[in-house]
């Protein structure tokens, strides 16, 4: 029989906020255990919270990123349970009047297809602390520095169907973020965490089948391997007759696959009641509007810029807008050359080849907009050939200054006198008899074809750096000339 | 309304609250009389009532994200039953 999965995630999203979602605690990756664990993310007696209006200005600019109904009036609720890294006994979150509601989220798949994603809801909670099991004689380490910390929780409805429409949803949701500057994205910093439900049922069937839930996935990479490796397990019990247990199960990465955490059947009954510590939030709606007037440009929004004002192709404008930054830096070269293709093309090849072969990000980039803009003028104004450009941009890389400094430097810049072209071309000629002979025996079809040993000759001769528009000029007056 | 023994302990297990066996059917008794008076409460008509979600007739105050506390970790540590490495120290958790 063939399944046909269904997928539905939820993204714990970290705010990039200083301070954390209910005390004035930093947030700050990294820094030394409970440094940054107050006494209200301790739960000392008597602590009240204090809700973070950043927290509340993100939660709302993604709700609108989404064109989701934002819930003027939400509401905190306790969600029960005892762990230590939860000193409270219980987290704050936002059960039945969350703050974002249904929204639709646009993804592009490899093909270039496009699907619609729903979203149920985005609610704000606070994040838990930290707990280490090792090396502690038989105890557990517990650091609350993360404790506090304001998230998102992303819901989606479960409209996913296969690992890579997850994947794409992901990289959509980071770009979104990131664009929305509400987060760093930072994955391996546990910024975006992810739980995935997964179930299985008949290809073409609308029924649900028994879902099982994967908690805690932090890495795209992962996700599509958890997602792999959950479809064929649930599709082998199926296959045998058997049934799927609803259950939580985590993700190993090294042995890539998915084991149950240790079910009670207790475990998910978080018996949530409102959070009496805190009031109803009711947002202002000119707040909101003005909020609102502030987004950025969206990335589905850039996209279809893109493709308009610079004639770019789907593929290249979505890999240019995927981030605020790459789109930034592209404009500014397309901007400083004037010519967005030969931009495009040289920020996706070149810049983005470099980067990716030394492992760096945009920002460590040593070649910047500005200058790689330079390098593509002196291609526009014929002083050097795109293969010299290459070679150029590489110094530059390197760190040798601007494309003209290089071009100098090195000598590279392009032959475009004539005199000096007709005379290499002129000594090509003479040097090769038999070739030339065979041109000329050859038909209209066979000389453009043979044409090519000349141009290579000359560029050889003048080290790469003859015009070559010049050059197939004068080689086509040369030898059909003296036909 | 009833409320069952079963129950009971379920909910006395979420709530790490220890109820000894002998005294499970008078807590059961005594809940089921709460949950009684909640059922008298809900005869009332409250249609087209918001429901109350706190009550106090006011909304959240908002504050500036702004880092107002610093680094208290050894005075809140000196307080602690256990602390190792910066990390405060407790039962294990997991096996």
């Amino acid at each position: 029989m063939s399944w046909e999965a269904v997928i539905g995630l939820e993204v714990h999203l970290q705010l990039a906020t200083d301070s954390k979602i209910f005390s004035g605690a930093a947030t700050t990756f990294g820094a030394e255990p409970n440094t940054q664990a107050c006494a209200v993310d301790l739960a000392m007696p008597g602590m009240l919270p204090v809700l973070n209006e950043l927290a509340v200005r993100y939660a709302v600019m993604f709700g609108l990123g989404i064109g989701a109904e934002i819930g003027t009036r939400s509401v905190f609720d306790r969600k029960n349970y005892f762990y230590p890294d939860l000193p409270k006994g219980y987290q704050i979150s936002q059960f039945h009047h969350p703050i974002v509601g249904r929204g639709r989220f646009e993804i592009t798949l490899e093909d270039g297809s496009t699907r619609e994603i729903g979203i149920t809801r985005a609610h704000l909670e606070e994040d838990a602390g930290k707990s280490l099991h090792e090396d502690f004689h038989g105890q557990s380490g517990i650091d609350l520095n993360r404790a506090g910390t304001p998230l998102l929780e992303i819901v989606t409805e479960p409209d996913l169907r296969s690992a890579e429409e997850a994947v794409a949803y992901l990289k959509a949701l980071h770009s979104l973020v990131t664009y929305l500057g509400i987060s760093d994205g930072n994955m391996a910093e546990g910024s975006m965490r992810c739980d995935i439900n997964i179930s299985l049922r008949p290809t073409g069937s609308d029924q649900l089948g028994t879902r099982a839930e994967i908690k805690n996935v932090n890495s795209f990479r992962f996700v599509e391997r958890a997602i792999r490796h959950e479809i064929e397990r649930q599709s082998d019990i199926l296959e045998d007759g058997g049934k799927v247990v609803q259950e939580t199960r985590l993700y190993d990465a090294e042995r890539d696959e998915t084991r149950s955490m240790r079910s009670k059947e207790v475990a998910n009954d978080y018996r949530y009641f409102p959070e009496p510590d805190l009031l109803p939030v009711v947002l202002d709606d000119a707040w909101v509007e003005e909020i609102r007037a502030g987004l950025p440009e969206l990335p589905v929004e850039k996209r279809q810029r893109f493709e308009q004002q610079y004639s770019l192709g789907a593929y290249d404008a979505g890999v240019l807008s995927a981030s605020r930054p790459l789109a930034d830096y592209f404009e500014t070269v397309a901007g400083g050359c004037g010519d967005a293709k030969l931009a495009a093309n040289w920020v996706q090849v070149e810049l983005l080849g470099q980067l990716n072969r030394n492992d760096l990000g945009l920002a460590d980039s040593p070649v910047s907009a500005e200058a790689l803009a330079g390098l593509l003028q002196r291609i526009q104004d014929n002083s050097i050939s795109g293969k010299i450009a290459k070679q150029v941009f590489e110094a530059m890389w390197q760190g040798e200054g601007s494309a003209d400094e290089v071009i100098e430097a090195r000598g590279l810049k392009q032959v475009s006198d004539s005199g000096e072209l007709e005379a290499m071309v002129a000594r090509v000629v003479a040097d090769s008899p038999d070739q030339v002979a065979q041109y000329r025996a050859a038909d209209e079809g066979k000389r453009k074809k043979l044409v090519g040993y000349f141009v290579g000759q000359v560029m050889k001769l003048s080290r790469g750096q003859a015009n070559p528009k010049m050059v197939n000029d004068l080689l086509a007056q040369a030898l059909d000339e003296t036909d | 309304m009833t409320v069952h023994e079963d129950e009971i302990a379920r909910l006395a297990e979420l709530a790490r609250i220890r109820i000894a066996d002998d005294q499970v059917p008078a807590v059961t008794r005594r809940i089921g009389d709460i949950l009684g008076m909640v059922e008298q409460l809900q005869a009332v008509d409250t249609d087209g009532i918001e429901p109350m979600t706190n009550p106090l007739d006011a909304v959240q105050c908002l504050r500036p994200d702004r880092v107002t506390e610093g680094n208290q970790r050894d005075a809140l540590q000196a307080v602690a039953p256990a602390v190792e490495n910066g990390l405060y120290l407790v039962p294990k958790v997991i096996e």
